[in-house]
């Protein structure tokens, strides 16, 4: 896999750890329901990421914000749209200021919307060319909706 | 009508820039089928029996002359000399070459026209009244809306990918032409206690296989808040539609199995959140009213007196104007509908030359515009009456001045078998088989008033739950079979159809229809009572006794 971050390829220090496994890593991922789980534990945690599936409810999460770094917005099928109003409810409705990543089963041809619901970096295919995945984020000069800042 | 500024320019060519890129990465197999399938329907492109589909936009119904003519190039230079105009107001292309339609989505822009969102899970095209503007019981025309509505559901980043597709509808005038009701968020202009007008909103409509009426979730929305609350509704139900199954995934089913007061709850919830983010300004909806200003009526069209001695003297005229004609707001004028149902002709077939044709005669008659009707009908909406005369012989030269709007003849018709790949039976031919027992005119009028509404699938593109007579195509065992429903009705006293019986076979349903306007002509009160009143008078029962024994 590779990272475009900022509109860059970019070497990618994080790791999403699965929920039995320890946190190994310089920079951790972890899923919603290790979260509830162990948030006492890894409140003290710095450098936490938080990976949400599409069928998240933001609303539960929002209380929790402050203790990660990063949210992950896995996609588990191309046509699901829920990601898209989570990102944006994520940066318009709780004002989160770090990474937005996306993950999974997103298309080329879906990242000019995703940067502009909010979406700062997307995990792609190896075999996806970083210059398209770039070069699509200015497929369009002009809309008629307010982007996310 | 809504010129096109230099970003909604920008906006149409990159997008047919971007399609012509997505197609040539397919073609050469970077892009994987069901991917590549997303894509092509955004712009109107399906894969159909014989070749692509491609439907294109027709906003709120509008078209200018410029534009149809450019239909009719279309149609002969990468078509085969025809197009099809649907229950949405759209236009569709039966025969083009995939790889040529990224050409065609250049020519479309040439004229300010796209494809975009035609199709696909996504906020499709808005639709409205043919008679905006000019129909007396109006109350404010909704074009203007229309237009601040379909420019916020272009290219809208968050609803691109929803659990299915997302249909929106407006109407301002008391009586409803654009079916909102069986829409997934209706509008209509209101006005309320204190004189401001507004909209009031239906939302959960629908048709296809579980064919709903809307319910309203507000009673009175402020026009300054249309764009908020709609987003509300999406992003509720981008949130909370289902997506396990797709014939479950309409907002209709979202409220019907949480209920309007949880979904209502919950749209209001997120409004409160947004509303003040969203608002439309004063001076937004100002501009917009001015792009659609009147045209400049001649103020002594009333004092003609051709036309009176014209409907006495040619009762064939007289005919057509009854029928054909609706009444307009302005005094010495009338809205002419040209009629795409014709007896030996795919109901909403047009043909290059008569497209042509039309586009001249709106320049000459009717300001340059042309209307397409969710009943698959065109309207020249603006006719000085002294022209009407002309015009009707311009028209019957043309095969569009057959004296059947609203009548049974005036069937809405999908595609079926002919062209769609899930079609389940013939359509057109079942609406060529009814026009051919309805073969005098005088039998059509004397049945007044009557909405047959033909699908070749219980996808239901042709409104048969809605129809006075529905007529759906079913496959047992890989033959035709046909249901028949009565009594529904898309306007003000919307209603689903009710069964008749078993489906009837393939060459049973036209005389079946027939059987039914027998019945009809003998049971009936008196002259004025229309078919829908009398099955909502008498119900099914004695159309079903006359059908199942007579076949």
């Amino acid at each position: 896999m590779q990272l475009i971050k900022n509109k860059q390829l970019t070497q990618d220090d994080w790791v999403f750890i699965e929920d039995e496994a320890a946190l190994n890593a310089d920079f951790n991922i972890v899923s919603w329901t290790r979260w509830q789980a162990e948030c006492r534990p890894l409140s003290s945690q710095d450098n936490l990421g938080l990976r949400l599936e599409s069928d998240a409810i933001i609303e539960d999460i929002a209380a929790s914000l402050d203790s990660f770094a990063l949210i992950e917005l896995h996609i588990p099928v191309f046509t699901d749209g829920r990601a898209f109003t989570h990102a944006r409810i994520l940066r318009d409705r709780y004002g989160f200021t770090g990474d937005i990543r996306v993950s999974g089963d997103f298309m080329l041809d879906q990242i000019f919307y995703l940067q502009r619901v909010g979406i700062s970096s997307f995990v792609v295919n190896d075999n996806e060319s970083a210059d398209k995945v770039i070069a699509v984020m200015d497929d369009f000069s002009v809309q008629y909706q307010d982007s996310v800042a | 009508m809504y010129q096109y500024t230099d970003k909604d320019q920008t906006l149409v060519d990159e997008r047919a820039a971007q399609f012509r890129d997505q197609t040539e990465r397919f073609l050469k197999g970077e892009i994987a089928d069901d991917k590549y399938r997303a894509l092509r329907l955004m712009n109107g492109v399906y894969i159909q029996t014989h070749a692509p589909l491609l439907r294109i936009a027709g906003p709120y119904g509008l078209l200018s002359s410029k534009q149809v003519r450019k239909l009719a190039s279309i149609a002969r230079d990468y078509d085969k000399g025809f197009c099809h105009f649907t229950t949405r107001q759209n236009i569709q292309f039966n025969w083009p070459a995939l790889e040529r339609i990224p050409d065609i989505l250049e020519e479309l822009a040439s004229v300010q026209m796209h494809a975009i969102q035609t199709s696909g899970n996504c906020l499709r095209n808005t639709t409205s009244d043919q008679l905006a503007g000019v129909a007396i019981d109006e109350l404010e025309d909704p074009r203007p809306y229309c237009e601040i509505i379909r420019q916020w559901t272009i290219l809208h980043p968050e609803f691109a990918y929803l659990p299915r597709k997302f249909k929106i509808a407006v109407s301002g005038s008391e009586q409803d032409r654009a079916a909102t009701q069986f829409h997934d968020i209706g509008l209509h202009l209101v006005k309320n206690d204190q004189g401001e007008i507004g909209f009031k909103v239906f939302v959960g409509g629908g048709l296809g296989r579980t064919p709903i009426i809307g319910q309203v979730i507000r009673p009175f929305l402020e026009k300054k808040h249309l764009l908020s609350y709609l987003e509300a509704i999406v992003r509720v139900y981008n949130i909370y539609g289902r997506r396990d199954n797709k014939y479950r995934a309409r907002i209709k089913i979202l409220v019907r199995e949480a209920g309007l007061e949880e979904v209502t709850q919950k749209v209001e919830a997120e409004w409160q959140q947004i509303k003040a983010q969203l608002e439309v300004s004063e001076s937004r909806i100002t501009d917009m009213v001015a792009e659609f200003a009147p045209p400049a009526y001649d103020i002594n069209a009333a004092q003609d007196t051709s036309y009176t001695n014209s409907l006495s003297n040619d009762s064939a005229f007289a005919t057509w104007v009854k029928h054909n004609t609706a009444e307009h707001k302005v005094d010495g004028y009338r809205a002419v509908y040209i009629s795409l149902k014709a007896p030996d002709v795919p109901p909403g077939d047009c043909t290059d030359s008569q497209l042509d044709a039309i586009a001249n005669l709106a320049d000459d008659y009717s300001f340059g515009m042309v209307r397409t009707t969710h009943r698959q009908n065109l309207v020249l909406a603006d006719i000085k009456q002294a022209d009407l005369f002309t015009l009707w012989q311009k028209l019957d030269t043309l095969s569009l001045a057959t004296p059947n709007i609203g009548k049974a003849t005036d069937m809405i018709c999908c595609p079926g078998l002919d062209y769609c790949g899930l079609a389940n039976a013939g359509s057109i031919d079942i609406a060529q088989n009814i026009n051919d027992l309805l073969d005098s005119m005088d039998y059509i009028h004397d049945l007044g008033d009557l909405k047959i509404n033909i699908s070749g699938c219980m996808n239901g593109c042709a409104h048969q739950s809605v129809g006075h007579i529905g007529i759906l195509g079913v496959d047992k065992k890989g033959v035709e079979w046909y249901q028949v429903t009565l009594g529904g009705s898309s306007e003000n006293d919307a209603a689903i159809g009710e069964r008749l019986g078993p489906a009837v076979s393939k060459d049973d349903i036209a005389p079946v229809i027939k059987t039914l306007l027998e019945v009809y002509l003998e049971q009936r009160n008196h002259e004025d009572e229309s078919f829908l009143a009398m099955v909502n008078r008498v119900g099914v029962s004695p159309f079903k006794e006359k059908v199942y024994a007579a076949n």
